[in-house]
């Protein structure tokens, strides 16, 4: 699904991380953790084209993402789904709007009503349909954008920081949705720095936990 | 033509992923709109000027002027004698002497119109006139040289060619000018598309994230961009084409018989100025908003 073959990556000619390897198979869960600044995003960015590798391969659904068109590239990112910590919405549009905005985008707006209405319903939103992003709390905000990410039925899901915003009931809400997102078969990434959380999720989910520390991508030990 | 209907129906969601910008979208318009005025009196000036000349091109290449010197002593004898020769030319349909009114119509812009045409020492003047085959002008000068040698026959050719390329030039100016304007508005648009673009970078940012492709992102500017351009290009030309209306007569101006103004098959160019200006935004836009995409990636 998402390989990244000794991939480095770095600032200003400084190396982030260097000689990283991950495979995320179809239907799998991982956790990636590490430390504020060791380069969760950047290596999401990664995992999802917004950024290119400056050693080492990606592949993204069989391919080699090095050479991608821009085109190219926008057509794997229907394929991925993508939760920000802060959401990233058009905030002169409606919630239902932003949700459906990848539909729209791909030219699939028939489908945009029944999807949205059953999307809206799982994540609990249905009534803050036609409320401006701005008017709503931080776990309805990721909440909608969980709903945006998984509209248009990806393989894989995405998700930096998701409950760095919210309070730990909703966090564990937001996490029993990717869990379900999971049972249907998606593969999902979440970049988190928040321990607790994966401790709790552990029993739930068979999800493998990557630490990023020093450069090195590794198994997490036994802090969990 | 699909494309065309497409392009002006638009997709009403994806015209929504792009938030109005105020500013941005009132300078397109007025640009648009002054420029389609100077447009139109460009051209209403290039048009008129080159009518203008070329009517009077043409009057002078029909026609021309035999002259006896005001100080010939046998001015009537010389007169009779030029008027045979004329008439006895082959293809000379007409030779008539001006009468003094037509000579104080004539001398009337400098004069006055009591001028006493009669007392003066002006020269005489015989209009002549070809038939369709036209005279030989060689074997008629030497005819007139043998008979009357005091006569002048000027067949205006010293006025035409100057007039005929005054009236190329004055073209060439208006095309110029119009051509000034158009790259001048093309500069404009693209400065307030990139503008919007800038503004915009969180949109196009998100845009992405969704998976839209920049023909999508690049098409939301555009198409705002080439119908505000239409828009404003429509008004620029309506308020242009309204003052001619009210602008001084051809009469009133004394260029004769033709207008200042567009004639017949030439009101075509008032309705091409809004779709000019819409092509010129499009193309504009468009660069500007591809390039302006492949910078952000």
């Amino acid at each position: 699904m998402i390989e990244l073959d000794n991939v480095t990556y770095g600032y200003g000619g400084t190396p982030l991380f260097s000689g990283v390897s991950l495979k995320l198979a179809p239907g799998s869960f991982h956790f990636l953790t590490g430390p504020s600044g060791a380069g969760k995003t950047t290596l999401l960015r990664l995992c999802y084209a917004d950024l290119r590798a400056h050693q080492g391969q990606v592949r993204l659904f069989g391919q080699d993402a090095a050479h991608w068109t821009r085109d190219e590239v926008a057509m794997a990112r229907r394929r991925i789904g993508v939760v920000h910590q802060d959401c990233q919405f058009l905030d002169h549009l409606s919630i239902a709007e932003n949700i459906a905005l990848p539909l729209t985008v791909a030219g699939r707006l028939t489908e945009a009503q029944d999807n949205l209405t059953q999307l809206l319903s799982w994540v609990s939103l249905a009534p803050q349909a036609g409320q401006l992003p701005p008017e709503l709390s931080g776990g309805e905000r990721q909440r909608a954008a969980l709903a945006r990410a998984v509209i248009m039925s990806p393989d894989v899901v995405i998700a930096d920081e998701p409950t760095g915003n919210v309070d730990w009931e909703m966090s564990q809400r937001l996490l029993a949705l990717l869990v379900e997102l999971n049972r249907m078969g998606k593969t999902i990434l979440i970049a988190t720095h928040d321990l607790a959380m994966i401790r709790s999720m552990k029993a739930d989910v068979n999800a493998r936990v990557l630490r990023l520390k020093g450069g090195k991508l590794m198994q997490a030990g036994a802090e969990l | 033509m699909n494309f065309l209907l497409r392009f002006i129906m638009g997709d009403p969601l994806a015209d929504r992923a792009v938030p109005p910008t105020g500013i941005l979208a009132k300078l397109t318009v007025f640009v648009a709109a002054a420029m389609a005025f100077l447009a139109i009196f460009a051209l209403v000036l290039s048009l008129t000027a080159g009518r203008v000349a070329s009517n009077w091109a043409d009057d002078l290449a029909q026609s021309a002027t035999l002259r006896l010197p005001a100080d010939l002593d046998q001015t009537n004898e010389a007169l009779r004698a030029a008027v045979n020769v004329l008439q006895t030319t082959e293809g000379v349909a007409s030779a008539r002497v001006l009468e003094p009114e037509e000579q104080r119509a004539l001398l009337a812009p400098w004069f006055g119109p009591d001028m006493p045409v009669e007392d003066l020492p002006i020269p005489q003047l015989i209009t002549i006139l070809p038939d369709e085959d036209g005279y030989d002008i060689v074997g008629l000068r030497a005819r007139l040289q043998a008979e009357v040698p005091e006569a002048v026959l000027d067949d205006h050719g010293a006025w035409r060619e100057p007039l005929l390329e005054a009236a190329q030039r004055l073209r060439l100016v208006g095309w110029t000018i119009l051509a000034i304007i158009a790259a001048v508005m093309a500069a404009m648009i693209t400065t307030a598309a990139h503008a919007s673009l800038a503004a915009n970078a969180q949109v196009i940012r998100v845009l992405r994230l969704v998976g839209a492709r920049d023909v999508y992102i690049a098409g939301a500017f555009v198409r705002r961009f080439t119908l505000r351009a239409a828009f404003g290009a429509a008004i620029g030309a309506l308020l242009a084409i309204a003052l001619l209306q009210v602008m001084p007569q051809p009469d009133a101006m004394g260029v004769s018989d033709t207008g200042f103004g567009f004639q017949g098959i030439e009101w075509l160019w008032p309705l091409a100025i809004p779709v000019a200006a819409a092509i010129v935004a499009f193309v504009a836009t468009r660069r500007a908003a591809f390039r302006r995409l492949k910078e952000q990636t």
